[in-house]
C-alpha cells in the first residue's frame, strides 16, 4: 500500500530528532503547569464555568497540549514541504508522478501526526495525570471515538495548512498567510482558552468554524461532554469539514496545474 | 584577553548595533512584508490578552486580583520580554546556527560571538510584541488606582529595566545550552516564554512553592511580581518578606552574571558542527 509507505517514512523522519522531542514534551509540560493553575483560579471562582468542572478544565490544558503538534495547531508538517517545493519549483515533480499529489502528502501528514501523538501527545498527559487529577474514558469506545476524532482534527488542520502553502503558487512565499492563519488556528481552536467560555453569541459562532476540529471537539468527546448521537454529531462535523477543504485543496491545485511555469521549460 | 576589557565590550556593541541596523535596511527592502508582520506579531502576542479577558467574562477576579491589575502584570511582563526579545532573541536560534556552520565564520571574525549571533537576522518586526504590552500596560495604568509618588515611578521605570534584564540572562542561558545540544532549543522556551506565561498572572494562583521556586530558583517573580505589590501598594498575599519587592536589580544582576559564565562555558566547550 503505497500511501501506508509514506505514512510510514514520514513517521521514521520525524522519530529522528529525539532530543528535539524531549525538549518539546518539556516545555509543553511547563506551559501545562502553569495553565492548570489558570483554569484551576478561574474555576474555583465559577465552579462550572462553559459547563466544566475543574477536572474538565485541568484534563482540558493537558489534552490541549498533546494536540499542538499532533494536530499542528502552530503549523509545521508535511505542507511546509509543499510550501518550499512550490517556492522552489520543485513542485512540477510532483505534479506529474502517477499518485495524487494531496494523497501523498496527506499520508505523510498522518505519518508525522502519529509520531507526534505517540510522543508529545502522550508524554505530556502523562505528566499532567501524574502532578494533576485528570479525567480519563473509561468506555472503550469513548477511547476510539477519541482517536478518530484526532485523525479527522488532523485531517482538517491538513486541509487548511494545505490552502495556505497553495497560496505560495500565487505568491511565491506562504510566510504572511502562515503567520495570519496561526492567529485563527491558536485562537479559534481551543488552544488559547477553551471555547466554551465564550460569551453566548461568539461561542456558537467559534464551535462551527472549521479549527474547533482541532481541539475543542476530540477533548469533548474524551471528556464525554459529547456523548451518544453528540459524539457522531462532532465526527460528522469533523469529517465534513475535512471533506469540503480537501475539495477545496483538489479545486485549487486543479488552476495552479495550470499557472505552474517550470523554468527554463 | 584581558587587556581592553572596556573597549571590547564598547567594540561589540558598535558593531551589534551596525550590524542590525543592516538587517533592519535589509528588512524595510521588502516594506509591505514587514509591515504585515509586525502587525501579525502585534495580533499573536495578543491572543493571550484576549484569552485572559475571556476568562474574566467568567469570574471577577482571578486569585484575587481584579482585571486591572492581572492587566498591569501581563503588560509589564510582556513589555520586558518584548524588548529583551528584541535585542538578544535571536539567540535562541544559535543551535540552528552551529548545525548550518554559520558559528564557525563568526568566530574568526573580530567581533564579540554574541554580539553577532543577537544581531544576525535582527528582526525589527518584533516591535510588535512591544507594542502590544506596551499599550495594555498604559491601559491597566488608567484602570488601577495607584498614589502615584516619585518612588513609584522609579519602581515602575526599574520593574522594565530590570525585568527585560533578567529575560535578557534567560535567553542567553537557554541559547548557551544550545553548545550542549543544538536540538534543544525548546528547553530555553520553557523558560523565557513560560517564564513570561507565568507572571502574566498573579502568582497567588501557584501553590507556594512554586512561588518560592519562581523567587529564589527561576527568578522571574522579580519581573514584575514584587515590583507591582510596591507600585500597586498590596501587601504581600503569601507573606513573603516585604524586602523582596525592592531585590528586583539583585535578581538581575545574578541572572546577568550567571548568563555571562554560561555562555563562556558553552563557547568553550564549542567543537564545530558535524564531529
Amino acid at each position: 500500500m503505497l500511501y501506508a509507505a509514506v505514512a510510514m517514512s514520514s513517521f521514521r523522519r520525524y522519530a529522528t530528532y529525539t532530543a528535539a522531542t524531549l525538549a518539546g514534551i518539556f516545555t509543553n509540560s511547563v506551559f501545562g503547569v502553569i495553565i492548570s493553575f489558570a483554569y484551576i483560579a478561574v474555576w474555583r471562582q465559577n465552579p462550572d464555568a462553559g459547563g466544566y468542572d475543574v477536572t474538565d478544565a485541568v484534563t482540558y490544558c493537558w489534552l490541549a497540549q498533546a494536540m499542538i503538534m499532533t494536530v499542528a495547531i502552530w503549523n509545521g508538517g508535511t505542507t511546509d514541504d509543499v510550501a518550499e517545493r512550490i517556492r522552489t519549483g520543485d513542485v512540477a515533480i510532483d505534479l506529474y508522478r502517477p499518485v495524487s499529489l494531496l494523497g501523498w502528502f496527506l499520508a505523510g501528514d498522518l505519518g508525522r501526526a502519529a509520531y507526534h501523538l505517540l510522543t508529545r501527545g502522550v508524554a505530556p498527559t502523562v505528566v499532567g495525570a501524574l502532578l494533576f487529577d485528570l479525567r480519563f474514558p473509561a468506555n472503550p469506545l469513548t477511547w476510539l471515538a477519541f482517536l478518530l476524532s484526532v485523525a479527522l482534527g488532523v485531517v482538517v488542520s491538513f486541509g487548511i495548512r494545505m490552502l495556505v502553502a497553495s497560496s505560495a503558487f500565487w505568491l511565491l512565499d506562504q510566510t504572511g498567510m502562515l503567520s495570519l492563519s496561526a492567529v485563527f488556528a491558536m485562537f479559534f481552536s481551543g488552544l488559547a482558552v477553551p471555547l466554551v467560555l465564550f460569551p453566548e453569541p461568539f461561542r456558537s459562532v467559534v464551535l462551527a468554524l472549521p479549527w474547533s476540529a482541532y481541539v475543542q471537539v476530540p477533548i469533548d468527546i474524551w471528556l464525554g461532554q459529547r456523548h451518544g448521537p453528540g459524539v457522531l454529531g462532532g465526527l460528522a462535523f469533523q469529517a465534513g469539514w475535512g471533506a469540503v477543504l480537501l475539495l477545496a485543496c483538489a479545486a485549487l491545485l486543479r488552476v495552479a496545474d495550470r499557472k505552474v511555469v517550470v523554468q527554463g521549460g | 584577553m584581558a587587556e581592553g576589557l572596556g573597549t571590547r565590550r564598547g567594540d561589540d556593541l558598535r558593531a551589534f548595533t551596525m550590524l542590525a541596523a543592516m538587517w533592519v535596511r535589509v528588512s524595510w527592502t521588502y516594506r509591505a512584508s514587514f509591515l504585515v508582520m509586525t502587525a501579525a506579531s502585534l495580533v499573536i502576542t495578543g491572543i493571550d490578552f484576549v484569552a485572559i479577558l475571556v476568562m474574566f467574562g467568567n469570574v471577577d477576579a482571578l486569585g484575587g486580583f481584579g482585571l486591572g491589575e492581572v492587566a498591569f502584570l501581563y503588560g509589564a511582563t510582556a513589555t520586558c520580554l518584548g524588548l529583551a526579545d528584541l535585542v538578544v532573541g535571536n539567540v535562541e536560534r544559535l543551535g540552528r546556527q552551529v548545525r548550518l556552520g554559520q558559528v564557525d565564520a563568526m568566530m574568526v571574525r573580530p567581533v564579540g560571538l554574541l554580539a553577532q549571533v543577537c544581531a544576525h537576522e535582527f528582526a525589527l518586526r518584533r516591535l510588535g510584541r512591544i507594542a502590544q504590552g506596551a499599550a495594555v500596560l498604559a491601559w491597566s495604568l488608567t484602570v488601577v488606582h495607584v498614589a502615584w509618588d516619585p518612588a513609584r515611578v522609579a519602581m515602575l521605570g526599574s520593574l522594565v529595566a530590570c525585568g527585560t534584564a533578567i529575560f535578557v540572562g534567560l535567553f542567553v542561558l537557554g541559547a548557551a545550552f544550545q553548545f550542549v545540544s543544538s536540538d534543544a532549543s525548546e528547553v530555553a522556551n520553557a523558560f523565557t516564554y513560560g517564564g513570561n506565561a507565568m507572571t502574566q498572572y498573579p502568582l497567588t494562583i501557584y501553590p507556594t512553592e512554586v512561588v518560592k521556586a519562581l523567587t529564589f530558583l527561576v527568578p522571574v517573580a522579580f519581573v514584575n511580581w514584587y515590583p507591582a505589590l510596591f507600585i500597586l501598594d498590596v501587601p504581600d498575599p503569601l507573606g513573603l518578606p516585604d524586602w523582596l519587592r525592592f531585590a528586583a536589580p539583585v535578581a538581575a544582576v545574578v541572572v546577568c552574571s550567571l548568563a555571562a559564565l554560561g555562555w563562556r562555558a558553552g563557547v568553550r566547550r564549542y567543537r564545530s558542527t558535524g564531529s
